[in-house]
Order: C-alpha cells, then structure tokens, then sequence
C-alpha cells in the first residue's frame, strides 16, 4: 500500500461550523432548564428509559460470557481504528469487485451533494429512507428538500419526528419524547387519507403507518440508508432494524445509496458475531432484533441493482487525532447510555442540541464539530452536562469510558477558554489550601455560608460570583463543624482510638476502615462547644452534623412524578 | 486532491498524532458450542415463541400435511414459492402455488397471501432464522412483501448460539436475519408484532432433518 503521507502531520478539520445537525442553538443548561419545566416529556422518557433498562439487564446478564463479548467488542474496534487506513481501502476494493461504487465525502456538504447528485442520475425527485444517525449528522433530508428531492423516514419513530416536523431526541427510539395521544393527534393531522376515528392504542397506530408507507414501498425507485457495520474482509454491509421498513429500503429498490461513517467498519466477517449480540442486547433489550440484513455489492435478480457507499469523514478523523477523546469512535450507537443517564432521562435528548445526544453524545459531538471558544460555541457546554457517576461506562457494550473522555474535554475546553473567573478562582483555591492557616480560616468564613440556607439546610441562591454553582443546583450549607476541626477534637481523637483498638482486637482484619463514618457516627447540633484539640490553632468551633453525603441522582429514578 | 486521497491523509496524520500500541482480540467468549438435538430444538422453540412466532414441529414425512393445514388455518388461498423449493412440502395444499421469478416486479407480489421458503442456518440461543437467497429460499422481496411466511427449518441446520450460526454463513450472499414477525417499540417501547414485514410467522421445525 502507497502511503501519500510527507512530513509532519496536520490535525484534521472538524465538521465545517454551522453545517448539518451537530450543533444545538443554545447551551445545555439553558436548553435543559426549559424541557425539564416539561412534565409531559419527564413523564414519557421516564417510563421509557426505566423499561428499557429492565429489559437490558434481563437478556445481558442471560449470557455468561457477557463480559467477554465486550472485552471482544471493544478491542476489535480499537484495532479498527489503528488500522482504518487499511481496512477502509479492502472495504473499497470488495466493494467494487462486487458492483457497488465507492464515494469519499470529506464532510457533510460534500456527502450531501453527492447523494443529491446520485439521486438526480436516476431521475428520481423522491427517496425512501431507512433511519440512519450519518444521514441525521449531516442534515441530508433538509438538502435534499432544497433541491427538490422529498424524502420520506420510514422508521416508525423517524416518520413520527418527520410528520410532526420535530427533531429526534434519542439515538434508538427518536420519538421517545411522544407519548400515544401525541402520535395519534400527528397521525391524524398530517397522513393523508387516516382514518379520523384512529385511536391511540400502539397496534392501530403502527397499523396506520403501515398502510402510509406501503404504497411507498413499492413504488419509489431509491432507497437512502446507513449502515451498522461495513465489512472489509467481504465488502458486506449491514443494517440492523426491528420493523422491516429496513428491508423493503434495501430490497426494493433499483437503486441504494448508503451513507457510513468511516468509524463503522469492521476489519472481518467473524466480527459480527461479536456485535449481532452486543448490539441488540444493549439497544433494545432484545435476545436479537427482529431483522438484519447483509449484502455486499450488487446480486443479480436479488435487490437494488446499482448501490453506491459514500464512506463520510466529517470530523471523525479529527476524533481519531485525540489520543483520549477516539475512543468515541468506538461507538455502535446502541443507546444504552442515553437509558441508564440520569441527566438524559430527565432532560431528554434535545437539550443536547445534536444528532447524538445523551453521555455519547456529549463526548462524541464536541469532537466531530468543535468546540469553538471565540463563538462562545453551545457544544462547549456539552462535557458538563453529565454528573459522572459512571453508570454508561457499566452499561457501554464496547466500554468507552464516557467520564474520563468527559473530564478530558472539560480539560481541554478550560484550556482554551482563556482567564476566566472560574480559573481564578481555581488559582485563589490552590493558593488557599497550600498554607492550612489559611484554609482553616477560610473554612471558618464558609460556615457563615449557613445564614444564607434555608430551613432545610440547603442553599438555593450564592451571590455572584458564586452564582453559576447555584444556577443548576442547590448546595448543603456548611457544617458547623469541619471534619479536620472534628478530628482534631477529644470527640474525634477517642473515636479514632476506640476504632484502633476496636481493629487490634480482631486478627486478619487490616483495619482499613479506621476512622469516622463507619459506625454511623453522627454528632447532633446544638452540643455544647468543645475546645479543639492541643496542637492546633486553638480555633473555637462547635461541632455541628457531619456532612451528608449527596447522591448523584440515579438512586431516585423512581422518586419524581409520572 | 481527491476526496479519498483527502480523506485517507487525514486518518494517516491522526493516528500519526495519536498513535496507539498494536491491539489482540481477546476472544475468550464462547464459540464452538454444540448442544445435543432435544436441547438445541427446546432453546429454539422457546425463544422463536417468546417473538410470538408461531411453531410447529414435526417429522420430514408429515412436512407437507402440517403447512397445507397452517395455509388452511391462516387462510392463503394464493403463496409464492421460490423456484427451488421442494414441491413436495406443497403435496397437501389445495392453494394457488406460484413460483417466483426475478422478472416479476416485487410490487406484486403483494398479490400473494403467503410465501413458503426454506432457510440456510438458524441460531437457537436468539430464535434467529437466517435466509440467505438459495434456490429453495428465493429473491429477499418473496419473503417480505407477502403478509405470511412459512418457513421451513431443518434442526440439522440450527446453531447452538451466534457466533456458530455466524460461521455457517457465505459472506457474500444477500443474507436476511429474521428473529420473530416485524416489530416495533417505537411508540412507548410498547412491544408491537407486525410492520412492514410478514405480520405473521410460521416456523415449521422438520425434527429429522
């Protein structure tokens, strides 16, 4: 193989700002602020995201080998990545041995018109579109519409989302923010011809969308589709789906133009039996999904009889340029991450502004479109919009470590954010808690902090410039006493005592847990105040309750309304 | 420069500027796995019914009465047959057989009230059937357009689980993986049978093949 490449590497170009849907017009916390004042919305992708997290967990801890499927799954993309070069050029090649046309898209722009122009050689002005996240990515179903090309979603979620002329908020199920009701009031206002009498039960609602599409089906001449995994081995390529509105795209047809992401192949057709039982398990719970198909080029008598890949950058090589943050390339869109989030599933997904929302989202979306500091760039508020409490680094079937890619972008986004008043702030804090005089000073002046809480020890408002803490969260007030004034205390210094001896007295025991908290120690308020111990700055304090500690939130999914 | 060449610069600079060691698969998952016959046709019954496919299992000889008697049931007066089929496994069925033929636009064979085919390879640990356009099981179009599909699965030719279903393929032939009639849970994530695809099907087990 030829390498073209001469002298120093340059870092590849993000998806070109202000193109496609990789981008929301607000940043998260205000995005998220309004749709949580949504009840309706926290209703539905309440019980949606509790179901499916039931259903996961029953079919993946039914394969004793579940942990080693992963370990497979994510190692076989982590060599397809190292390897890509090579893997997307055997793709390329067997591809075209078997009658398909390979075409190169450096971002979404150039994706956009290649499909346009593929569509317009065939004399078509309409398409059939299987759901597919690339095509989303890159606002295809907008350009086409401007050069007069309509495309109809054929996706139950995906054609709910079109009807309503809405934006999909999950990365599986679209159209998990509508509820029945919703779906039947945009059936009857916008399929031609429904039966006005159409009831909300689920059956009969995807009955009608049967009928919708059938006619399409068997008319339109070309098909639009993604791809789960494209195969450089064999040149196969495959969509993974549950209705069938996936094959008839892929089966009916004269022509199919796929559109994929150069991060979906997989170097061997043995792969798949890694991710036919990764994928289906993690996105909808399922043993398998009903249908998959897999072809490679064109069969003759057998399907499209002209199939075009276009192999889509935009952006993903300057993922795969971040030696921490690549490892979001690894995705199979699954969405299992969005299910298990507890920011997700309370904000749901179009506070995220992206294609791809949820913890996936939020890794993979500054990385393939930037995070622009001099735009003051929504995407930069992405990294944030996560607690890390690490449940979809649990749940991820090729375990990316969501978090640490997290804290790597918000490191990334400080560093080019400048002076800020939170660097300063930061600097004034290390400078702090390097002199302990001074720390124990300061946190003496915090515990006045707790005038400001109101009866339920909670403080809603700081002052600036402290208010940016405030603005998306509460924060306990102060202790009256802090844990080095308590241990420093006769209080603090006999309890560590009774615990040592408490740890001598048992053998084979090593003692780690020596130290308050273990027994449930809890020191009531109102006490009468105790001199500090000897050696210390002879700081008078009281000693107060000692700080609780503050769950992250995912230990209450049952406790909000719906 | 091309678009492609553009593009495979890219990637070479970006894993130049992030290269990573050299990466084994571990593939300590389970391969390899035989179950004897009982076992594997029980696993297999049962996931094919928790899709709410409908089985029926019987001896190659009784093959023939057991699908005229589920046409009958399901009233298909008119099924498709790919050419290859076996005849014989329509001996019982006093229907309309038509044999497919890829010059027949697809659009009609929505004409048809079912197709029977066969199948290349069945996975039991997921209910899953595999098609893969042999002769006895057709043009993908024949096994989806019509509302009911039989299929005829052979227990010789059901894996133990996926990555030996896997091995069994041809790569390069237009596979159809099918797991249960078409569904959605689009709406609520409420399990819905019957979309776009059959609405029903029939799985006819021949124990002795």
């Amino acid at each position: 193989m030829s390498s073209t490449f001469l002298g120093m590497p340059a870092a590849p170009p993000r998806s070109p700002y202000g193109t496609g849907n990789l981008r929301g017009e607000r940043k998260f916390p205000a995005a998220a602020h309004d749709e949580l004042r949504d009840e309706q919305l926290r209703r539905n992708l309440g019980k949606a995201t509790r179901t499916i997290r039931g259903k996961r967990l029953d079919v993946t801890a039914e394969l004793p080998d579940w942990e080693r499927l992963r370990d497979a799954g994510s190692a076989i993309k982590t060599d397809t990545m190292n390897r890509l070069p090579e893997l997307l050029q055997e793709l390329e090649r067997k591809v075209t041995e078997h009658g398909g046309t390979v075409h190169w898209a450096r971002d979404g722009v150039e994706a956009n018109e290649i499909v346009t122009r593929l569509v317009q050689e065939t004399g078509s002005d309409e398409v059939i579109k299987v759901k597919s996240m690339a095509t989303q990515e890159i606002g295809l179903n907008e350009h086409l519409t401007s050069r007069g090309i309509t495309a109809y979603e054929t996706d139950l979620a995906e054609l709910i989302v079109q009807l309503a002329d809405d934006k999909p908020s999950h990365i599986l199920v679209p159209a998990i923010h509508r509820n029945r009701e919703e779906i039947r009031e945009i059936f009857r206002a916008a399929i031609p011809g429904v039966d006005p009498e159409l009831d909300s039960v689920p059956a009969h609602l995807a009955a009608a969308a049967r009928a919708y599409l059938r006619e399409k089906f068997m008319t339109t001449q070309v098909a639009v589709s993604g791809a789960n995994f494209g195969i450089a081995e064999t040149g196969t390529l495959s969509v993974v789906e549950s209705e069938g509105n996936g094959r008839m795209c892929l089966t009916l047809p004269r022509t199919l133009i796929t559109v994929m992401g150069i991060e979906k192949v997989l170097p061997r057709y043995q792969d798949l039996e890694v991710f036919l039982q990764l994928l289906p398990r993690s996105s909808t719970g399922e043993r398998m999904n009903p249908y998959t198909s897999m072809w490679t080029g064109v069969t003759p008598g057998d399907g499209p009889q002209e199939f075009h890949l276009v192999l889509l950058d935009n952006g993903r090589t300057a993922a795969l340029a971040d030696e921490v943050g690549r490892d979001a390339l690894n995705c199979i869109r699954c969405s299992a991450c969005l299910n298990v989030c507890p920011v997700y599933e309370r904000a749901g997904g179009h506070a995220y502004g992206s294609t791809y929302p949820g913890p996936i989202g939020a890794v993979l979306t500054p990385q393939l479109a930037g995070m622009h500091a001099a735009k003051d760039d929504p995407n930069s508020s992405l990294p944030y919009a996560s607690t890390l409490c690490g449940a979809c680094f649990d749940a991820c079937p090729v375990k990316i470590d969501i978090p640490s890619l997290l804290v790597e972008l918000r490191h990334q986004h400080t560093e080019q954010s400048g002076t800020t008043a939170e660097k300063l702030a930061m600097k004034a804090a290390a400078q702090v808690m390097k002199r302990p005089r001074l720390y124990t000073a300061a946190q003496k002046a915090a515990g006045a902090g707790r005038v400001v809480a109101g009866r339920d020890g909670r403080i809603s408002h700081l002052p600036p410039p402290f208010a940016g803490w405030t603005d998306s969260r509460d924060i306990p007030a102060p202790p009256k006493q802090t844990f080095r004034a308590w241990l420093a205390s006769a209080e603090g210094a006999a309890e560590l005592r009774a615990a040592a001896e408490e740890g001598a007295r048992k053998p084979g025991h090593d003692g780690e847990q020596v130290g308050p908290g273990r027994n449930g120690t809890h020191v009531s308020p109102g006490r009468d105040a105790e001199q500090v111990g000897p050696g210390r700055d002879g700081t008078h304090v009281s000693p107060g309750h000692d700080g609780e500690h503050v769950s992250p939130g995912r230990d209450d999914e049952d406790g909000d309304q719906g | 420069m091309t678009a492609r060449e553009t593009v495979l610069g890219r990637v070479r600079d970006a894993l130049a500027l992030a290269p990573r060691p050299e990466v084994t698969v571990p593939r300590e998952y389970r391969t390899g796995r035989t179950l004897p016959d009982g076992e594997r046709l029980a696993l297999f019954v049962d996931r094919l019914t928790d899709y709410r496919a409908q089985v029926h299992t019987c001896t190659a000889d009784r093959a023939a009465e057991v699908i005229a008697d589920v046409l009958r049931e399901r009233g298909a007066r008119k099924v498709g047959v790919p050419a290859g089929l076996d005849r014989g496994l329509l001996a019982g069925y006093d229907g309309e057989v038509r044999e497919d033929d890829s010059n027949i636009p697809a659009p009609r064979l929505d004409e048809l009230d079912g197709v029977v085919t066969g199948s290349a390879v069945s996975c039991a640990e997921t209910g899953t059937i595999f098609l893969d356009g042999s002769a006895d099981q057709g043009r993908r179009a024949l096994s989806l357009v019509p509302d009911l599909h039989v299929c005829v699965v052979d227990l010789s030719s059901v894996a133990a689980g996926v990555p030996e279903a896997v091995a069994r393929l041809v790569p390069e032939r237009p596979t159809t993986l099918i797991s249960g009639p078409s569904a959605t849970s689009d709406i609520e994530l409420e399990r819905v049978e019957g979309v776009h695809g059959p609405r029903t099907l029939d799985v006819v087990i021949r124990t002795d093949v």
